[in-house]
């Protein structure tokens, strides 16, 4: 049983961990664009990134697995480079992915917003192009709210059940945490049920902890 | 330098209506507050544009909007040193200053030697005294080659004696470098040391472009 509890922790928090690092680059800088410029279908894109936050993670999870499955419009062109998703741990990453985004990208987009545009033009005034400005001046500036939007994302990757689910399954391959906590308590094993438990809310806290400590001043 | 400033440029229910040619290397900016100084400047380093209307420092069309010319801030070569400093929080002195450095620029020893801050090389910006800062943000400036300066009231907030230390070294900029500059003060002395020409804003119009001369 131990062993089993180790081995979907482990595989959570790495596939956490992946979809986490694959949100952070668009989400970043999805959320720097939309703190720093005004672009027509802002606002549409802006509510289309927040659907995952507010839809049931079912309906998520059933438009992946529309996309993704063999004969959904991804899924077959996926399919012709022997790419398979559905029911395999890319699934699980994918569904991670999209859950965490939105996190992502309101908190980093809440940090970029408060850098004083300032230093940014200043920066211009001295030569730098747009991406030294963001690498230079506005990351740096911005760091403790990107991170503390990826440790965000990754909470939310981490108990990702509904989504996971539809485009995944439970099968012993693509178990993560919260599955195998609805499949424990479904067969009434107490003892794995409450060991997951206590290891979830151990990773959830630290995580949050760490978020909270980035977001708050120093 | 022969400098055309001759546009419009709207700002909400403000606008600024530039019509002056001037032949100057130290042209001064005037004005009660609000008259339109601080955009005066931010559209000539490019941070603003201007709806219509032209800008030529020199042999130089920065802004055109018959021609549509417009060139981008960061290819303008104007240094800047704004009224709040800005001097980037997460880098020390020596990176702040260095941070637009070009390689026809002089060199660093010879910027911290005119500005009096070799012993501020490494120290960190929150240690930085108000003078200091200002003289960290015209090193900054000076290290991007620029061609033109701009400073917008540098003096403001510091009290008077050292007002009076930080002038000289303006002056150096001015005579030593022959640096062209445009800068922005309301105090009448300062001006009367710095600039050679002065134009007089109010309620974003020019009111008066008078000739003095440097003491």
């Amino acid at each position: 049983m131990c062993t089993e509890i180790i081995h979907v922790t482990v595989f959570s928090v790495s596939m956490a961990v992946i979809a986490t690092l694959i949100a952070m680059p668009a989400g970043v800088f999805l959320a720097w664009c939309m703190a720093r410029y005004s672009f027509p279908g802002r606002s549409a894109l802006e509510t289309f990134i927040t659907l995952p936050l507010v839809l049931p993670p079912v309906a998520t999870g059933l438009i992946l697995l529309t996309l993704f499955s063999p004969s959904g419009p991804l899924g077959r062109f996926l399919g012709l480079l022997n790419i398979e998703i559905v029911f395999t741990w890319k699934a699980v990453v994918i569904a991670m992915t999209v859950m965490g985004f939105p996190l992502l990208v309101r908190t980093a987009r809440t940090g970029f917003e408060q850098v004083e545009p300032r230093y940014e033009q200043i920066a211009a005034t001295l030569g730098a192009g747009t991406f030294r400005v963001f690498f230079t001046v506005s990351l740096p500036l911005a760091w403790r709210a990107v991170l503390a939007g990826a440790m965000l994302a990754f909470s939310r990757a981490l108990g990702e059940f509904g989504a996971t689910m539809m485009i995944a399954g439970a099968l012993p391959s693509t178990r993560t945490m919260s599955v195998a906590l609805y499949s424990y308590t479904q067969i009434g094993d107490q003892r794995a049920t409450i060991g997951l438990l206590v290891t979830a809310i151990a990773i959830a806290f630290v995580a949050m902890l760490i978020s909270n400590r980035l977001t708050v001043p120093s | 330098m022969a400098m055309v400033l001759d546009f419009q440029l709207r700002q909400g229910a403000f606008t600024l209506e530039i019509h002056a040619k001037c032949e100057t290397r130290a042209l001064g900016l005037m004005g009660p507050s609000g008259s339109g100084k601080t955009t005066m400047l931010e559209a000539i380093a490019g941070l603003k544009r201007p709806e219509t209307g032209s800008i030529v420092i020199g042999q130089h069309t920065l802004f055109s909007s018959d021609q549509k010319i417009d060139i981008p801030v960061r290819s303008r070569r104007i240094g800047y040193i704004p009224q709040d400093v800005a001097l980037f929080p997460h880098l020390n002195v020596l990176q702040n200053m260095t941070y637009g450095f070009k390689d026809d620029a002089m060199s660093i020893d010879q910027v911290v030697e005119i500005l009096g801050i070799k012993n501020l090389i490494n120290a960190n910006i929150k240690e930085l005294s108000g003078g200091e800062r200002q003289r960290v943000a015209i090193g900054r400036a000076l290290l991007s080659a620029p061609k033109l300066l701009l400073f917008d009231e540098p003096l403001t907030g510091l009290d008077i004696e050292l007002r009076a230390r930080l002038i000289p070294y303006i002056e150096r900029v001015r005579d030593d470098l022959k640096l062209p500059l445009i800068y922005v003060s309301h105090v009448a002395s300062e001006m009367d040391r710095i600039a050679d020409q002065v134009i007089v804003l109010k309620e974003g119009r020019v009111v008066s472009i008078n000739p003095r001369q440097p003491q």
